[in-house]
């Protein structure tokens, strides 16, 4: 076994989706996080955490397990509210706006900033009401033919419209897994967000699944921010613009998603996606 | 290299193999074990329906008899009965039916029916056997014939067959539920009465006939074989209203607080272990709180289903929290972060999906604490429903019964012949209430179950 220090094998991923897919981000500050430490009662999980996510970019967070990435992800539209022990310290703002001010409102934040989680979690109700909750509870359709529409055009982008459209009464735990998926995306689609945040979104699906939820991704950055936690560093490199590293708490390095995989800084960064651990 | 790869390889498979026979045994003996735990179960229980039934069905079917009765004018010397005159008031008007009333009431109505027995029986009774000729009758019957002829004066000059509920002891001595060949000094009855109730059952003026006083009637002391449930059932609905109206909101909506929206800390870890510790309270105690609260202190009425819900619903509570607790913390969190996540607040979420995924267990737990409250007996006894009352109750104050202790009440009583068979009955009218409870716990479940 070769346990000499070779300074920099070549990276495990090839590196090239990044050219496939033509970024969309802009220069504008979407949502900032400063000096963000998160607490489970007395163990730190975040160690104070600066990052900045544009507008309209893919930002992929990385690491091994137990790193934090999916903690800090439901900081960001305050997920973390509904653990009793978890205590959020630092600052996060959307449009400038600091999303832990007392007067902040959740449901709102949550309307803005939707979140896919990593297991498809569709309610036990209809295709259709999967989709027209998020809509009818925040009041955005006025008449039945409005929340068809809204209904209609988030299943299209989510692709899922010509597989279901016979079938909006069925229930919606009657999809398989990727079709459920979609449907999460496609319900979080519906309330019109800026920031989509993605917790290991296809950890759950096999490959092909996999594929078309990808596509997806990269389809609806066109018109949203996205944000997302993978295990997979192939997927991050093909989908995501720029790449975050954490490790044990902390943000070890954020770039381009060509640099990380090709030039890595942090030599954690370099050990990880050659595989060293993780 | 004393042992080779296969030699290793052939210990391994005869170690696991030996082992394999034991774990088979284990598996065995255990399922056997379980099996004859269902069976010694079941067997039991069915001894259980099975001694109800038979005792208590019986009951259902009471000795009574159809004599010709004749309203004799010369017996019945009323005036006509009062019409409201046109123009008179209504105080007026009572005041004359109520002396019509006291009127009626003073008609040896006992004659007449001694006289339709003797018809009945083709005999002269001299006046020493009149006792044994009224020991047929149940003693309140003359009272029905009032109440008869109260309702329909038109039956004057007529000879009508009347149906009478035979007394307890001729019930008793007919269905054979006493040694027939016990000597006189130890029957209830004497020879000259059990004689004639003979001829009469030959004769088919006593038949038994479905015992409908047995639903219709309250319970009574004078005459035991018109004693019913009535009474004591609408005693029973009334706490079951009471329990169902206070305790199903009050425990839901605690138990939905307590699981999904208070803080967790020191004072909902005591209010949560106090709830688990109440569940497990001897409901007597219950019984002894309620009497000196609700009696005690605020006043209520003694004996009344006012009180008996209250104390019933004090009881139930802590089942019902703690199913409800059970049944939102069996809702996956997926769904709750799902609802969250596009922007419901916690409320909306509660209500929206979780409740609706929560609601037949909810439902469940709820159904079988009222049955279990139904079927209380003992804190009852403490706030006086135990005490001899004749009257249906018409509030939730009145003065009332319940089912189980009517049930305690006639298993106690002395006419031991006759109340057996009663406090079987009543078990099965209580029993056939609570399966159906329970039968309505099963179709809500069923109903309101949502398919993942």
């Amino acid at each position: 076994m070769n346990t000499s220090t070779e300074p920099k094998t070549s990276p495990m991923v090839s590196v090239g989706a990044g050219e496939s897919r033509t970024s969309k981000a802009t220069d504008t500050v979407k949502m900032s996080a400063q000096n963000v430490k998160v607490f489970y009662g007395a163990s730190q999980a975040i160690n104070g955490i600066d990052l900045d996510v544009y507008e309209n970019e893919v930002l992929a967070f990385i690491g091994p397990s137990g790193c934090g990435k999916s903690t800090f992800l439901r900081c960001l539209n305050r997920m973390n509210d509904t653990i009793d022990i978890c205590r959020v310290e630092g600052k996060i703002t959307l449009d400038d706006k600091d999303i832990y001010a007392p007067d902040r409102d959740v449901v709102l934040l949550r309307a803005q900033v939707g979140i896919v989680f990593q297991k498809p979690n569709p309610f036990p109700k209809s295709i259709y009401e999967n989709i027209a909750y998020g809509p009818r509870l925040h009041g955005l359709a006025k008449r039945k033919a409005e929340l068809d529409d809204i209904v209609e055009s988030s299943l299209r982008r989510a692709g899922l419209w010509d597989e279901v459209k016979d079938r909006l009464d069925q229930p919606g735990t009657g999809l398989s897994g990727g079709q459920q998926q979609r449907l999460c995306i496609a319900r979080t689609v519906a309330v019109s967000p800026d920031v989509i945040l993605m917790d290991e979104p296809c950890s759950a699906l096999d490959p092909i699944a996999t594929a078309k939820v990808e596509q997806l991704i990269d389809e609806l950055s066109e018109s949203y921010t996205i944000v997302m936690v993978t295990h997979n560093m192939q997927q991050a490199a093909r989908v995501a613009d720029r790449t975050a590293f954490f490790h044990m708490g902390d943000l070890v390095e954020v770039d381009s998603t060509d640099e990380i995989f090709t030039n890595p800084q942090d030599q954690r960064t370099h050990d990880y996606i050659t595989g060293r651990f993780g | 290299m004393s042992i080779t790869i296969e030699q290793r390889r052939q210990h391994r498979l005869t170690t696991i193999e030996n082992s394999l026979a034991r774990r088979h045994r284990q598996e065995k003996r255990f399922r056997f074990a379980g099996l004859a735990a269902v069976v010694i179960g079941l067997t039991l229980v069915t001894i259980l329906f099975i001694s109800i039934l038979m005792r208590g069905v019986p009951a259902f079917w009471q000795s009574t008899l159809y004599p010709e009765i004749y309203f004799d004018p010369e017996v019945i010397q009323l005036d006509e009965k009062p019409e409201r005159a046109s123009g008179e008031s209504q105080a007026a008007f009572d005041e004359r039916y109520t002396q019509w009333l006291i009127q009626a009431g003073m008609v040896n109505w006992q004659s007449l029916i001694d006289r339709a027995m003797e018809e009945a029986l083709g005999v002269e009774v001299e006046p020493r056997q009149l006792r044994d000729l009224r020991a047929l009758v149940a003693s309140d019957e003359r009272f029905s014939l009032r109440d008869q002829f109260v309702e329909n004066p038109s039956l004057l000059g007529q000879t009508v067959e009347v149906k009478m509920l035979a007394a307890a002891d001729v019930d008793v001595w007919i269905k054979g539920n006493i040694d027939r060949s016990l000597p006189d000094s130890r029957q209830q009855l004497s020879a000259q009465t059990r004689e004639w109730a003979d001829r009469l059952y030959d004769e088919n003026v006593i038949r038994n006939s479905f015992s409908t006083s047995l639903f219709l009637n309250t319970d009574s002391r004078s005459s035991p074989a018109s004693a019913g449930l009535a009474g004591a059932f609408m005693g029973s609905l009334f706490m079951m209203l009471i329990v169902i109206v206070l305790s199903v909101p009050i425990g839901v909506a605690s138990a939905i607080y307590l699981e999904e929206f208070a803080p967790k800390n020191r004072l909902t870890d005591l209010v949560e272990i106090n709830i688990n510790n109440l569940a497990a309270v001897p409901s007597i105690v219950f019984g002894l709180l309620g009497a000196s609260i609700f009696i005690g202190y605020l006043g209520l009425p003694l004996s009344a289903p006012l009180v008996g819900g209250l104390v019933l619903t004090l009881m139930t509570l802590p089942t019902i929290i703690i199913a409800t607790r059970a049944s939102l913390r069996s809702i996956p969190p997926s769904i709750r972060q799902a609802a969250l996540g596009i922007g419901a607040s916690r409320v909306q979420t509660v209500f929206h999906h979780v409740l609706p995924l929560a609601l037949p267990g909810i439902l469940t737990g709820s159904i079988l604490g009222v049955a279990q409250a139904l079927g209380e007996t003992a804190p009852l006894l403490l706030i006086g429903m135990n005490a001899f009352v004749s009257n249906v109750p018409a509030t939730p104050l009145d003065q009332s019964a319940a089912l189980p202790v009517q049930i305690y009440l006639w298993q106690g009583n002395e006419l031991r012949n006759f109340f057996e068979a009663r406090t079987s009955a009543a078990i099965i009218v209580l029993l056939g209430l609570m399966l159906s409870l329970n039968a309505l716990a099963i179709w809500l479940r069923k109903k309101f179950e949502t398919r993942w």
